[in-house]
């Protein structure tokens, strides 16, 4: 989990407007179908959780399995209401996370 | 057990190869199991507690007629609800009926913007995608949309 993740969201909305939230990403998505040269399985790793928050809130979240592409992309639609904080977070079958946020103002 | 599994995938990859003529097998699913149309069922049964899906005009699922890589299919399920407070989509659950394990990936969402979702799947070969929407009120609505993958994508 090395590079961060791309979100795409305004930085300004006018309230009750329909804003769609753009996110990817960079993961291989190891399904633990493929086998290496030697014909040993290579094992399963992969982002199984996406979550996004507002303050705090939660707002969106999705339960991933193997059969996401890999570098998955997650879009989804929020109605600005109020200016904040989004958090994205990704998490891997490790436990192990990555997050990045966002602010927008809503006016 | 596992004997018959292999004769089966055996069975199906020369049933494949027959069928496809040009070779175009699913690529690193040798020694998995396929999902059926069944399993999915039973998977679907599990998320929504057992509540019956009815087949609903209301829910929407985009995909192309023919997926050129099956290693990354864009896939979209729309909604129509108000998704206020109390009436609002909590759930759409995506399923490859063909995949190896028929769960692709749940979206919960909250009473705000529009139950609209994008993402990309894997699909291993020709099948259906099934898309669940459960209701805050616990109702079950599905659709399902048949896709024709050229080169199936789970494995390798």
């Amino acid at each position: 989990m090395a590079k961060k993740p791309r979100v795409k969201l305004p930085k300004k909305a006018k309230a009750g407007e329909l804003i769609q939230i753009k996110t990817l990403a960079s993961h291989k998505m190891e399904t633990g179908n493929r086998k290496d040269k030697k014909g040993n399985k290579i094992p399963r790793l992969i982002l199984n959780n996406f979550k996004c928050t507002m303050n705090g809130k939660d707002v969106f979240s999705a339960d991933m399995h193997p059969s996401v592409s890999a570098n998955p992309y997650i879009a989804f639609f929020i109605t600005a209401k109020e200016s904040g904080t989004y958090e994205f977070t990704w998490t891997d079958d490790n436990g192990e996370t990555l997050s990045v946020s966002h602010d927008m103002a809503v006016s | 057990m596992s004997k018959n599994i292999q004769q089966t995938v055996h069975m199906n990859r020369r049933q494949a190869l027959k069928a496809a003529g040009a070779g175009v097998v699913a690529l690193g699913f040798a020694s998995t199991a396929q999902a059926t149309p069944e399993a999915a069922a039973e998977a679907i049964s599990k998320m929504t507690g057992g509540a019956s899906a009815s087949m609903s005009d209301k829910v929407s699922i985009s995909l192309p007629e023919i997926a050129e890589n099956g290693a990354t299919v864009p896939v979209g399920v729309t909604v129509d609800s108000p998704m206020s407070a109390d009436n609002y989509v909590q759930h759409i659950h995506v399923l490859a009926e063909g995949n190896p394990s028929p769960e692709a990936i749940s979206f919960h969402l909250t009473p705000t913007g529009k139950a609209d979702v994008n993402t990309r799947i894997r699909l291993g070969k020709t099948q259906n995608v099934v898309a669940v929407a459960v209701m805050n009120d616990g109702s079950v609505l599905t659709s399902k949309k048949e896709v024709k993958v050229t080169i199936g994508g789970c494995g390798g």
